[in-house]
């Protein structure tokens, strides 16, 4: 299964990766759902098995703007692993999504209780943020824009 | 021909004799250009006789630094690299390269510039400058396209070398072996002996025409004395070379010290002027400039020499590349004793020191590679340590 | 040094806002054979000539997409069909597909990348049994900024696009191009990958691929410098050892990586 072999699960050792999916249970979002939004109680995350969900910041007078989007193997959701535990974003489902959903309390507290574990699972979220920070970043640079910035 | 045909082809010439060589070279068709004195430098110019050659006059060079110089002893070719290089006329400053005329109808044709070029004929092309012309006919003719403006007129030319016999503070040709005695490449090849049996020029022919001009000659046959002469005052040059280059792999040199501080140090001295790469008789580096005349109708592509310290020289639709004076200094060097050898097959620096002599600040190239090889000697040294 | 040839503009297509697609066609006798991922001088009368990678290749005759950002591109953008312009090529390196052969395929365009990329895409497509899964990975600014939408091509290459940003209307996916690698389906010790883009777009996407297990020798990418002449004569399209005109512009990784790494080389 190929969002077992690469993504968010690849990045786990065998062993944390079957830990992890004891708390995993299938769910599925027909298209448009909106799963969850911004500034709600982040006390669930998914692993995208199929489909697309996009990620949008409520701006007001104008739809909700896609920053960016999720697919096959990706992690959706981190912010409940920090504190205060708050979505940061909106997220919704442009087609319809299949996904292991977890509920974020008891895999805290299992990190919690085992460092090992812990550890194993705070890095592979650390190293998706810092995937997503890098990507944005350099989607700030506008490379495909004019040169010089702006449009011509 | 081999060396020992060529050495037994070889015959003795005087001051006479290198005027009725002036003649016969301008009776051929040739234009000669030869070393002469003016504006208080020996310059690079076309010649009708003898007379104009810089008898009597050599030059004091350092960094920063060109001054004429009387002789006592009457010496023609006892001076070193001057101001110019034959690049001047092989790859002139500015040539057209093509024009192109627009129908009513909007077709476009288009006709490579066949302007005639003189034959030329050099007369005193120095064994570093003789280097610089194959190191320049390797870039400019070696790859799978041809620059025909280049090779129309080198495809023209007769080389008449001079051994060197009085080498400038700024040369390093034996660093860069390609002096001071003659490598290949020549027509015909002379070496300057002054003594007690009078001024006269030992003459060997390296090629076919080489031969005809010399057989034309007023000369006669070499003798011993004038061989060991002029062997003696070419080696002899030799040990004197006011400049050397590390002992060390110079390519390797350059592409381990790209992050040297060092390349901060020469750049808080380099005002970027570019004179270095106008002097150096192997840069090639060019830049177009499309005209139209007022009709609209007619346009010309102009080809000039760019210098490679131009801010513009990288610029892409963001800006330049190589913005700061230190990458623009870096490339200049990197390029002309490191990546010249993965581009052309050989090093793009042949020692004739101009660039040294030309730099209004004074950079040595020669000094910046010691220094850079001193900084990894050190930072190498730190690793092991 | 070259003379350009006069081809005849015979069909002009805007892509985008600032993007158009001229079609030429020799007046005369015909350049030698362009190979996908080589590039050409286009002569604009009187104004100069830009390098452009061909987009396709038909025969003798030569697309090219152009990007106005300068007095030749823009010259180029706007030629009427039935004018002509002067071509010079074919210059530089080509993708060489065929060392690709029995591998899986991503290639990777950014922006206007994806114009020298396409020729390649097309050749892949037309002998689909040498080669294992085509993974064609798209980045854009926006949607309006998207090249060749709707060509059949794109639905037979089975495209994964995503955009910089997007508008109310886009469906499809946002973020950078890097992304899509993740979702891509090839075998990293038996693919080849093929990248053209803005340099921090190729190199983010080739250390991904690395990342992946991606052989570092079976990634080419397409490289940007100023150039003049095309042959290698002018000096300005240097990247350290390379010529770019000539040794470039499709460049092994392993080779390019370490030059790129150097600032300002």
């Amino acid at each position: 299964m190929s969002v077992v072999r690469h993504g968010f699960l690849g990045a786990l050792a065998p062993g944390h990766r079957d830990r992890l999916l004891t708390f995993a249970r299938e769910a599925c979002f027909p298209a448009e759902t909106r799963v969850f939004e911004e500034a709600g109680a982040a006390d669930r995350f998914w692993l995208i098995r199929s489909g697309l969900v996009a990620l949008d910041i409520h701006v007001p007078g104008r739809r909700a703007a896609v920053v960016e989007t999720l697919g096959e193997g990706d992690l959706l959701g981190w912010s409940w692993m920090f504190e205060p535990y708050r979505w940061h974003l909106g997220a919704r489902c442009h087609a319809a999504v299949t996904a292991y959903e977890f509920d974020a309390e008891p895999v805290r507290l299992a990190c919690a209780e085992d460092p090992a574990f812990g550890l194993a699972v705070t890095r592979c979220v650390a190293e998706v943020i810092a995937r997503r920070l890098k990507a944005t970043r350099t989607r700030l640079l506008d490379l495909y824009g004019f040169p010089g910035g702006g449009t011509p | 021909m081999t060396g020992c045909e060529r050495d037994s082809a070889d015959a003795v010439i005087d001051k006479d004799g290198m005027d009725a060589l002036i003649t016969i070279l301008a009776a051929r068709g040739r234009t000669v250009v030869g070393p002469t004195v003016r504006d208080g430098a020996i310059i690079l110019a076309e010649i009708s006789g003898g007379a104009e050659l810089p008898y009597g006059w050599g030059v004091e060079l350092e960094a920063g630094r060109y001054r004429l110089v009387a002789r006592d002893d009457g010496a023609a070719f006892a001076h070193s690299a001057g101001p110019q290089s034959w690049k001047t006329f092989l790859h002139p400053p500015r040539v057209r390269e093509w024009s192109a005329d627009r129908d009513a109808d909007g077709t476009i044709v288009v006709t490579a510039d066949d302007t005639p070029v003189p034959a030329y004929a050099f007369l005193g092309v120095r064994p570093c400058d003789l280097r610089a012309i194959a190191v320049q006919d390797r870039v400019l003719t070696g790859g799978r396209y041809g620059d025909s403006a280049y090779r129309r007129r080198r495809d023209g030319a007769f080389l008449v070398a001079v051994e060197c016999t009085e080498p400038g503070a700024t040369c390093f040709c034996v660093s860069m072996e390609t002096g001071p005695a003659v490598g290949p490449g020549y027509d015909l090849a002379l070496t300057e002996v002054l003594d007690g049996d009078g001024h006269r020029f030992l003459v060997r022919a390296g090629s076919g025409e080489g031969a005809a001009v010399l057989a034309e000659l007023p000369s006669r046959a070499a003798d011993s004395a004038t061989r060991s002469a002029a062997r003696d005052r070419v080696a002899e040059a030799a040990d004197r070379m006011g400049r050397t280059m590390p002992l060390v792999d110079l390519r390797t040199l350059m592409r381990e010290t790209l992050d040297a501080e060092r390349w901060n140090d020469v750049t808080s001295r380099c005002l970027t002027c570019g004179n270095c790469t106008m002097v150096c008789p192997t840069c090639f580096c060019t830049t177009v400039e499309d005209v139209t005349d007022l009709t609209g109708d007619h346009a010309e592509r102009w080809r000039h020499w760019e210098s490679c310290f131009d801010r513009d020289f990288t610029h892409v639709p963001t800006g330049p590349v190589r913005d700061s004076p230190r990458s623009r200094y870096r490339q200049w060097a990197t390029h002309k004793l490191g990546t010249w050898y993965d581009q052309f097959g050989s090093s793009g620096c042949v020692g004739c020191g101009r660039c040294i002599v030309w730099c209004p600040v004074g950079i040595d190239i020669t000094e910046e590679a010691h220094a850079l090889n001193r900084e990894r000697g050190r930072s190498t040294a730190q690793e092991a340590g | 040094m070259t003379v350009p040839v006069p081809y005849r503009v015979v069909a002009h297509r805007v892509d985008t806002p600032d993007t158009a697609t001229i079609v030429l066609e020799p007046a005369d006798a015909a350049l030698p054979p362009f190979a996908p991922g080589q590039f050409a001088m286009v002569y604009a009368f009187g104004v100069g000539d830009i390098p452009l990678s061909v987009c396709d290749i038909d025969g003798p005759r030569l697309a090219h997409t152009v990007r106005t950002v300068g007095a030749v591109s823009g010259a180029l953008h706007d030629v009427r069909i039935g004018r002509t312009v002067g071509v010079r090529g074919p210059f530089g390196t080509g993708w060489e597909l065929s060392e690709a052969e029995g591998r899986d395929l991503v290639v990777v365009a950014g922006g206007i990348g994806l114009a020298p990329l396409r020729p390649l895409v097309l050749a892949a497509l037309a002998t689909p049994e040498r080669y294992r899964r085509l993974n064609v990975l798209i980045g854009g600014r926006t949607p309006d900024d998207l090249l060749y939408c709707g060509e059949p091509w794109q639905a037979a290459a089975g495209v994964r696009v995503t955009v910089d940003r997007a508008g109310p209307a886009w469906t499809g996916e946002v973020g950078l191009v890097t992304t899509l690698i993740d979702r891509a389906d090839f075998e990293p010790p038996r693919t080849a990958a093929f990248i053209c883009g803005p340099e921090p777009m190729i190199r983010a996407t080739a250390a991904d691929l690395v990342h992946r297990g991606v052989d570092p020798d079976r990634i080419r990418v397409s490289l940007e410098r100023t150039m003049h002449c095309g042959t290698g004569h002018c000096g300005h399209c240097q990247l350290g050892p390379l010529l770019l005109c000539r040794d470039g512009p499709v460049v092994g990784w392993t080779r390019a990586e370490p030059l790129l790494m150097v600032r300002e080389l």
